[in-house]
């Protein structure tokens, strides 16, 4: 390809008045908006679509939703869930009609590639991934999410259809 | 008495001394400050507004990172001039700050640390020593990018030495001084030389860019090309003391700038324009000249962040196919028209 080279005229090959309105330009940016967000105190807004930490949730009669199938764990590819499963407490109210409830449910978050497969492959909708993505420690056990903190960030998911009610 | 006045005098003297290092020490780093602030409104970002009240303890945290870094010495440096080239490239700041007026006077203390008769001389001859820090530290790091830093170093203030040379002795013609107190009263007196002599002003302000290794003209330290030129082999409180050097370089530039053209401490209208009677009008010159100095390192960076670098082949031609005949035709032209008058 053939670089075209325009003839500079005297005034341009001064360079000055280039220099000048470069000048005059910056300038103008100063007293500009800016673009900066401070982060701490300023959120970013996601979209509806962000993947962020797994949590376990729990249904409208405040029951843990998961029944330790372990699909999740299978499905996990960094390998970062671990369910231990457990037996539902027989002392618990009778419409706790779900039979069964993991006894732990550990994500070790320095592992989790915010993939979001567990979410797709749960046939309980029992883990959803959340917005928070600073998900920061000052020691790696306190990056392994355990039941209690997974429940915790979870909350309650309003569930349409509530299969166990049925049963 | 006539003891009284010598301690007074030394009083003084040691007065003036604190103030040159305090500036030296405690304004270089809010000019770095100042740097970083503009440089990122001018991208429309906010900058540094974390540390302190608007972030202005950012200097210090700076220095006090730099200083508990690590000082390591490769082991393939020549050690004397290795340990010799930062001290080389700031001191020569800090002593041409003592020859600067930043004032009239402050009561019976004159606001100038050495009021000596080839003052501007002496600037030069100690300005040019700090290429030998970089050209020092660029040859002692031993190591390829420092090198070619310390050339390009080497290469570029020498031909611009000349042109700033050049271009300032117009200015001694006029002025019939090499003094710098004897130059501001003389601008004090007949307006600014900027007026007068434009050219030498204009040529003068690009010398200083490349002298102060400031961008467009920033060859020995081009991040891009050379990583960081001459510095890269420095750690720790010896790369501080580069870049201390470099900003209180600029800021001796644009004091100088001030004196030589701008008119130093004065207005051009009373009772600024004449050595201070009462301390008020005292206080306000030295106030003028820390403003003025204060503009023109807000021109060298706002420069820095719009300019980009010249190519070296288009600054050593700019140097001497352009700078040093203007300075030369700027000569003549300053000669005739005082032959002219003189005649007259």
């Amino acid at each position: 390809m053939k670089v075209r080279r325009p003839k500079l005229t005297p005034l341009d090959r001064l360079y000055l008045p280039q220099i000048l309105a470069g000048m005059w330009l910056t300038l103008k940016h100063i007293p500009r908006k800016k673009f900066t967000r401070q982060y701490p105190e300023e959120k970013f807004k996601l979209l509806g679509k962000y993947r962020g930490a797994p949590t376990l949730v729990r249904n409208q009669a405040g029951q843990v939703k998961c029944v330790s199938c372990q699909l999740c764990e299978f499905v996990c590819p960094p390998k970062a869930i671990r369910v231990i499963p457990g037996r539902r407490d027989d002392s618990a109210p009778a419409e706790a009609v779900i039979e069964k409830e993991p006894e732990d449910f550990i994500i070790d978050m320095t592992r989790c590639i915010y993939c979001g497969q567990c979410e797709e492959v749960c046939p309980e909708q029992a883990i959803f991934l959340k917005k928070d993505f600073a998900v920061t420690g000052y020691k790696r056990s306190e990056l392994e999410f355990h039941k209690q903190k997974l429940l915790e960030l979870g909350g309650v998911h309003d569930d349409p259809i509530c299969k166990w009610k049925k049963k | 008495m006539h003891l009284d006045g010598v301690i007074l005098e030394w009083v003084f003297v040691v007065v003036k001394i604190l103030a040159i290092f305090v500036i030296t020490f405690a304004i270089v780093p809010y000019t770095v400050m100042a740097e970083r602030w503009v440089c990122a409104w001018i991208q429309d970002r906010i900058g540094p507004n974390r540390v302190g009240w608007f972030g202005l303890m950012q200097p210090w945290a700076d220095a006090l990172k730099l200083f508990l870094k690590e000082d390591i010495i490769p082991h393939h440096v020549r050690k004397a001039y290795y340990v010799l080239a930062p001290t080389l490239v700031f001191l020569p700041a800090l002593l041409t700050m003592a020859l600067m007026p930043w004032g009239s006077n402050l009561g019976p203390m004159s606001c100038v640390l050495a009021d000596i008769g080839p003052g501007m001389l002496v600037v030069f001859a100690v300005g040019a020593c700090s290429v030998y820090g970089i050209v020092l530290a660029g040859w002692a790091s031993n190591s390829k990018y420092p090198f070619l830093g310390g050339v390009r170093s080497a290469a570029q203030l020498i031909s611009y030495e000349v042109c700033i040379g050049l271009s300032l002795v117009a200015i001694f013609m006029q002025t019939q001084t090499l003094n710098l107190t004897q130059t501001v009263l003389y601008q004090a007196a007949n307006g600014w030389l900027v007026w007068q002599q434009p050219l030498a002003a204009f040529l003068f302000l690009i010398c200083l860019f490349a002298e102060t290794n400031r961008a467009p003209f920033d060859f020995p330290e081009a991040e891009q090309e050379l990583v960081s030129g001459y510095n890269i082999e420095y750690s720790s409180l010896k790369f501080g003391l580069f870049f201390l050097g470099e900003y209180a370089n600029m800021m001796v530039a644009s004091m100088l700038l001030v004196t030589l053209f701008l008119g130093g401490w004065s207005l051009p209208f009373a009772p600024f324009n004449a050595p201070a009677q009462v301390w008020w009008v005292g206080a306000a010159h030295v106030a003028i000249f820390v403003a003025k100095t204060a503009c023109l390192l807000f021109l060298f960076i706002w420069v820095r962040w719009t300019v980009p670098r010249f190519r070296y082949d288009q600054l050593m031609g700019l140097g001497w196919k352009v700078l040093f005949p203007l300075a030369l035709l700027n000569i003549l032209i300053t000669a005739v028209v005082l032959g002219l008058k003189g005649g007259a």
